[in-house]
């Protein structure tokens, strides 16, 4: 980490609950007001706030000079915040939704992941890029992805995936903080948005002050001894949902938030599997290739004897649909996951 | 007007890209004949040699500051010599050293010095965008620092040379897009895949001035280059601007060149912009032996570089898992492939010229 990070335990008891959305836009704030070398730039960041308000309220404050609308042209304001980043600026650039990576791809994974590496260290790349992710809202294939695996994947870049109030507010602290780049991916369902209602579990209390929560810290955001879920995002919650209703079964998950996937907290999994020898992985990206994969390999890897039963949920390998019964069936829903856990369990 | 010292000094950058991309073609050639093996010999993978290219490195940079930035493409080594890459650690990078630029993992088309904020892209446009943010943060920081992207004509049929020249105008950046026109794209002739012959043209969609220097007259370039890059200093915005070179090599070394007609190859090479200085130094009087004492100064120069490169150690292997972060996550090492590079090396920092 750039910066000391505070225990998260320290940070004061509130009973203040603010949105995802909020609770980004106030670290965000937090760390303009600090540091002048951070700006904001995106594709109706500053007027609109952000389509999905991850930037509510913030040109008021700040100006258009560091809440800065571009144009739609991600392969030149991606590859800029690059070049203000190489030159020691801390810029945070939105693409507005994650799908949209393929026409700025190679300053993504060339320049923003590589540059440290291939300079040998000389440079670093302190930016974060912000995007929204996730579907369940039925838009289709181009607007509904997640794509952690595909950024997980290519080396270089933290990445993020908050899936609550809480955690969202002090991983972007981290996330500004950090010297190296770092992706933000935010679900649209999680972030309080009045016209796509979140589920009740996001909205948190949330500390007035600063805090960070450190990369490739897991959070068991529910324990249990029966069975391990571990996913990320959305699916926290359908996962802990899944949890309470099998609790009148008798049936014990516990349900462990990776926040993030680069670095990624292997030794928290471990430690879950040997208790409970039985792993559900769940995931919003694309099935072959990806986070559940990975994380069933890992658990193989370090754990292979105390794994009895292993399973995984996420999107078959099909583009996401668009209409309701389609694009429900591919994604991973409460009672598929509910169901997956007491397959395991029996 | 240019000076007689900036001739002598256009003319020390030129003589010495010039003989050191004839030296490392030599190097280059170890070990990879008669059986051409590109990953065989001093210098392995793709070697971009940009003789015929000087003008257009000297003439640009000498108007810049280490604190102006530059990014170059694949075809870089003329541009980071006039820029003032340090010419020892840029040779080790080039050899697969330790004490390299970036500690023998960039290679030849991806040179990065942060003390003269120096960064390549080997991806065709693909440092015109990091450019326009190098020329966004000097506007926020107000200061009068200006970036400079350079890139071949075969890049300005690139949605990020569109997107970059687009954003650059909108938001009024210093920055000036040079593009040097060597005429080919690969073994694509201009003609066939750009539509405009003169490629300042471009300029025209987007409200700012495109100027062509219709030849490789480095003091014409020294010129057209000194007005772009004070108006992208004086706060006027970018420019975009032409230079006429020429590819006296292949696109890469073991490139035959079989697509390209003789006439073609014979005419770049008999357009010879250093001897076109030298004929300048000596109207503004300079003599033929100070000339000849600034060629010899430079070939020594180049000789010690590889010389020095060729001396230096290869990382090692256990170098390959340091550096992907600069602030490695901590428990990296027992998962993910990479580690924390512990102290700094001090080697690169000593051996390194001055």
């Amino acid at each position: 980490m750039a910066t000391e990070s505070r225990d998260v335990t320290q940070a004061t008891e509130t009973d203040r609950e603010l949105t995802m959305s909020r609770a980004m836009v106030e670290a965000i704030a937090w760390e303009m007001r600090e540091n002048d070398e951070v700006f904001y730039m995106g594709e109706d960041v500053a007027e609109y706030g952000g389509i999905f308000s991850s930037t509510t309220g913030l040109l008021d404050e700040f100006g258009p000079d560091r809440i800065m609308d571009v144009p739609i042209s991600e392969t030149a304001f991606l590859g800029a915040a690059v070049g203000a980043a190489q030159a020691g600026m801390r810029p945070i650039a939105e693409l507005m939704f994650v799908d949209f990576f393929g026409v700025a791809m190679d300053q993504i994974y060339n320049n923003m992941a590589k540059n440290t590496y291939m300079s040998g260290g000389s440079f670093s790349v302190p930016m974060v890029l912000t995007t929204a992710v996730g579907g369940t809202y039925n838009d289709a294939g181009q607007h509904s992805q997640t794509l952690y695996g595909t950024f997980a994947h290519l080396p270089g870049m933290k990445v993020v995936v908050p899936s609550t109030a809480y955690d969202a507010k002090g991983l972007m602290h981290s996330a500004i903080r950090d010297d190296d780049p770092v992706v933000y991916m935010f679900h649209k369902r999680l972030m309080g948005l009045g016209w796509m209602p979140s589920p009740s579990g996001p909205k948190t209390p949330v500390p007035e002050e600063d805090y960070t929560i450190p990369f490739g810290e897991a959070d068991i955001k529910r324990h249990g001894n029966d069975v391990t879920v571990v996913t990320l995002g959305l699916h926290v919650h359908r996962a802990l949902d899944a949890a309470s209703q099998l609790e009148d079964d008798g049936i014990d998950a516990e349900v462990i938030d990776l926040r993030t996937l680069v670095p990624l907290d292997t030794e928290t999994i471990l430690d879950s599997v040997r208790k409970t020898g039985k792993l559900l992985v769940v995931d919003e990206d694309y099935q072959s290739f990806g986070v559940t994969g990975e994380i069933i390999a890992r658990a193989a890897e370090g754990a292979l004897d105390d794994l009895s039963e292993v399973k995984r949920l996420a999107i078959p390998d099909v583009p996401i649909p668009y209409a309701r019964p389609l694009e429900n069936e591919v994604n991973p829903s409460t009672d598929k996951i509910a169901a997956a856990i007491r397959e395991l369990h029996e | 007007m240019v000076s007689v010292n900036e001739l002598r000094t256009m003319y020390e950058q030129m003589v010495t890209a010039r003989y050191y991309e004839e030296r490392l073609q030599e190097e280059y050639l170890v070990g990879k004949q008669p059986a051409f093996d590109i990953s065989a010999g001093p210098i392995p993978g793709e070697l971009h040699l940009a003789a015929g290219h000087e003008s257009s490195g000297a003439g640009v940079c000498i108007h810049l500051r280490d604190d102006d930035t530059v990014t170059a493409p694949h075809r870089p080594h003329h541009i980071a010599i006039a820029k003032g890459v340090d010419l020892k650690k840029m040779t080790a990078e080039i050899f697969g050293r330790k004490t390299g630029l970036s500690k023998g993992k960039g290679g030849h088309m991806h040179l990065f010095d942060p003390d003269v904020n120096f960064a390549c892209s080997g991806i065709i446009a693909q440092g015109c965008p990091p450019a326009v943010g190098a020329a966004m943060a000097a506007k926020k920081r107000h200061t009068d620092s200006v970036a400079v992207a350079f890139l071949g004509d075969g890049a300005i049929n690139q949605g990020g040379f569109f997107e970059s020249l687009n954003l650059a105008s909108v938001q009024n950046l210093p920055v000036v897009f040079v593009i040097e026109d060597n005429d080919w794209a690969i073994s694509m002739p201009k003609h066939r895949v750009t539509d405009v012959t003169d490629g300042s043209q471009r300029a025209d969609g987007f409200t700012m001035p495109g100027e062509r220097v219709d030849s490789d007259d480095a003091v014409a370039v020294y010129e057209a280059a000194g007005r772009a890059i004070a108006r992208a200093r004086d706060g006027n915005g970018p420019t975009l601007l032409e230079v006429q070179v020429h590819r006296r090599m292949g696109h890469f070394m073991g490139d035959a060149e079989a697509y390209r007609p003789e006439s073609d190859i014979s005419h770049s090479k008999r357009r010879d912009s250093i001897e076109r200085l030298a004929e300048d130094l000596r109207a503004h009087g300079v003599e033929d032996d100070e000339i000849d004492e600034i060629r010899e100064r430079a070939h020594e120069r180049v000789d010690e570089a590889i010389a020095w490169a060729k001396e230096q150690p290869e990382p090692d292997p256990s170098e390959a898992y340091e550096d992907v972060f600069t602030n490695p996550p901590a428990q990296a090492t027992t998962d993910g492939g990479y580690s924390d590079s512990g102290s700094t090396s001090d080697a690169a920092a000593d051996g390194g010229e001055q």
